[in-house]
């Protein structure tokens, strides 16, 4: 089958009213099948993909129509896929890195916003869209005066909706989860699936750190700061279910690897584990050439691997495949399987970012802490 | 609608949260006086029935659940028992759930099959595969029976004085009421509190308006279902047999909400399985009235046929 660009391509004369048409009549990136044609018009020495896909060249030369300022790209994206991307437009010296300006979609994250590619089939899950009909749980400020990183620190408390001080609720530790509330749309997330009743009602606390490449990277003060600091406040606070099982701590990337490490240091204390993208690097030989910040996890994992104990009883990992982290998080399930523990893991057509952590929270949550979905028809 | 009758009808409504048809259903089951209301459903939620209160003017909690705290405060021995029958009968419901999956897996791949090569010799197979899993249901729910019946043996409730003092009270406020309202919630707990105080014989003297699981426990069946859980296959499963105050069908709430209506092949493998046994979808504004002879659907209730279709339900 030819691409619409193809098919464009073919006519006669390809002229700025041609052009235009083309332009005005499809929706960029173009997707077809596999098939996505990206398209960019402005005048310009040379425009590239800038993507994110780890195997992929990372960036990608567009062809111009001759005789127009139109140019275009076709990339194989497998169905199912998720794919942010920019464009670096060059002028003479001059190079800029811009969203797609025909693509209105766009994911953001704390350094910005990218433009999104789906590829067929991608569809934003509806649970992570606000629904009128889920009751809003609620957010609470709190402060935490922390001996052990030497300074007073914030954290929010999701509380959720008809929230009752006479029931104990599960307890589920957020790492950075001021960005999983913006970019990953948390709060939405946990108001549709405890009114979807596939999650119980969760009491959440959402930390944030202000230096996290040092403090989640197997920080033995982080780890103090959850278990003796932050768990103590929080069991105070809210009634909450006093058993591991009841417990989960969650991270991504870099705060993946604070919560493995907190629960591996503090054995007994969480028995559930939502991890994702985690940094897990490690070295079987050699040095680790993932650049200093890595060196004190690389020294964890590696520990981990030779000693996994029990950090917790049931771990939910996830991570793209468009990720140079895949064959890091790939060779961690089975490690703690052996040891004993029930992984669940799941691959996705994604990247390292906020909403693929977002699209895994149902999968994630529904497993650790299963709702009463089955039993409930209100 | 039915005829105006001697005998109580039994009314069966949708959910009840957002778009409430309940003052309407009550007017029209020709209520006499006030209502008795059983939210045992919501459980230790029980209380906060304001919301009701609004539609139901002047009713009474019969606080079925705070009773069956009481009960079990009061009577220790009782309460072991009826733990360790609840444990009993989880076990047999998981080690029904692994037969169920394999049979029901072996279903779909017939479906699947006879999709993409289809035969004479498939639909013969379908049909004594899904003969196998309605076998499977009736074993279930025998054995769910056995236990129970075993139960009310041993522990005779009617002779316990914690259990015997309360029925005595709840059947002195139902008698009192023109009806009783059943409110939704967990089906298992709903049903439960109102095995301990055996409210089925009182429910069959007077017109009973239910919802979502309040409905399902008034059916011979009450049936789980879900066609895309975050986690499992979704496989529709017999929990227990209900207070059968209506026969021969089973009410499937949220069914736009919980069912791929849109799929025919779940929505025939359903009401396939359940045949004879009409499965009525109970979304909002649907509702069927049971008038102790025919089942009366409400305008724009729909019926999942045995051809896969959803559709209208039909007067009889």
């Amino acid at each position: 089958m030819s691409l619409a660009i193809e098919t464009f391509l073919e006519t006669s004369p390809v002229d700025k009213a041609a052009v235009d048409a083309f332009v005005a009549a499809h929706e960029f990136p173009l997707v077809e099948g596999s098939r996505v044609t990206f398209v960019y018009r402005g005048e310009a020495d040379s425009v590239l993909l800038q993507h994110w896909i780890y195997g992929l060249e990372s960036a990608r030369p567009f062809k111009r129509v001759e005789g127009t300022n139109l140019w275009h790209l076709v990339v194989e994206i497998p169905e199912g896929s998720r794919v942010e991307y920019k464009f670096v437009v060059e002028r003479g010296q001059r190079r800029e890195l811009i969203r797609d300006p025909l693509n209105p979609h766009l994911a953001h994250d704390p350094y910005g916003s990218n433009s999104v590619a789906a590829g067929e089939g991608y569809e934003r899950p509806d649970w992570t869209l606000p629904d009128p009909e889920a009751r809003p749980g609620s957010l609470e400020r709190r402060l935490i005066r922390s001996e052990a990183l030497g300074e007073v620190r914030p954290i929010q408390v999701y509380v959720p909706a008809r929230f009752r001080s006479t029931r104990r609720y599960p307890l589920l530790v957020v790492h950075d989860g001021a960005d999983y509330l913006r970019f990953s749309s948390l709060q939405t997330v946990l108001d549709n699936l405890i009114h979807r009743l596939e999650i119980p009602p969760l009491v959440v606390a959402l930390t944030t750190s202000t230096n996290r490449l040092y403090e989640y990277a197997d920080d033995e003060r982080h780890a103090r700061f959850v278990v003796d600091e932050l768990l103590p406040l929080m069991t105070s606070a809210y009634p909450l279910v006093d058993k591991a099982e009841a417990r989960a701590l969650m991270g991504a990337s870099f705060g993946a690897v604070a919560a493995l490490s907190t629960a591996w240091r503090h054995q007994g204390v969480f028995g559930n584990l939502l991890l994702q993208s985690g940094s897990f690097a490690f070295t079987d030989i050699g040095q680790n050439k993932r650049g200093p910040l890595f060196e004190p996890v690389v020294e964890f994992v590696n520990a981990l691997r030779k000693a996994p104990g029990r950090p917790a009883d049931k771990l939910f990992v996830s991570c793209g495949v468009y990720e140079s982290l895949i064959y890091e998080n790939r060779s961690l399930v089975p490690l703690l399987q052996h040891a004993g523990m029930a992984v669940r893991f799941v691959e996705s057509r994604d990247g390292h970012n906020w909403e693929n952590w977002r699209d895994r929270l149902r999968e994630g949550l529904s497993w650790l802490f299963p709702g009463p979905l089955w039993m409930v028809y209100e | 609608m039915p005829a105006v009758s001697t005998i109580p009808t039994v009314t069966l409504l949708g959910p009840q949260r957002l778009q409430p048809t309940v003052r309407e259903a009550v007017a029209a089951a020709h209520v006499e006086g006030c209502l008795a209301t059983i939210t045992a459903g919501w459980e230790e939620r029980e209380d906060e029935d304001q919301e009701l209160s609004e539609h139901l003017v002047d009713c009474e909690n019969l606080r079925l659940f705070q009773r069956g705290e009481r009960v079990f405060a009061k009577d220790p021995e009782l309460f072991d028992a009826v733990r360790g029958r609840y444990d009993a009968l989880r076990e047999i419901q998981e080690l029904y759930r692994i037969r169920l999956t394999a049979m029901l897996d072996a279903v779909r791949a017939l479906f699947a099959r006879n999709a993409r090569l289809p035969s004479p010799r498939i639909q013969p197979e379908i049909v004594d595969a899904l003969k196998a899993v309605a076998a499977l249901d009736e074993q279930h729910e025998q054995r769910v029976r056995d236990v129970q019946q075993a139960f009310e043996d041993r522990w005779k409730l009617a002779q316990r004085e914690s259990v015997a003092k309360e029925r005595e009270e709840i059947t002195s406020i139902v008698r009192r009421h023109g009806g009783v309202a059943v409110a939704g919630g967990h089906v298992l707990v709903l049903l439960n509190r109102m095995r301990l105080f055996d409210l089925a014989p009182l429910l069959r003297e007077r017109p009973v308006i239910a919802w979502s699981a309040g409905a399902m426990v008034l059916t011979d069946r009450v049936v789980l279902f879900h066609d895309s859980p975050p986690q499992g296959r979704g496989y529709a499963e017999v929990l227990e047999p209900g207070l059968s105050l209506v026969p021969g069908v089973v009410v499937l709430p949220h069914a736009r909400r919980r069912l791929l209506l849109d799929d025919g092949q779940r929505v025939q493998l359903l009401a396939r399985r359940f045949h004879p046994g009409r499965c009525v979808a109970l979304d909002e504004h649907s509702g069927v009235v049971w008038d102790g002879d025919e089942l009366h659907p409400q305008p724009g209730t729909r019926r999942l046929h045995v051809d896969g279709r959803v559709a209208a339900m039909e007067a009889p």
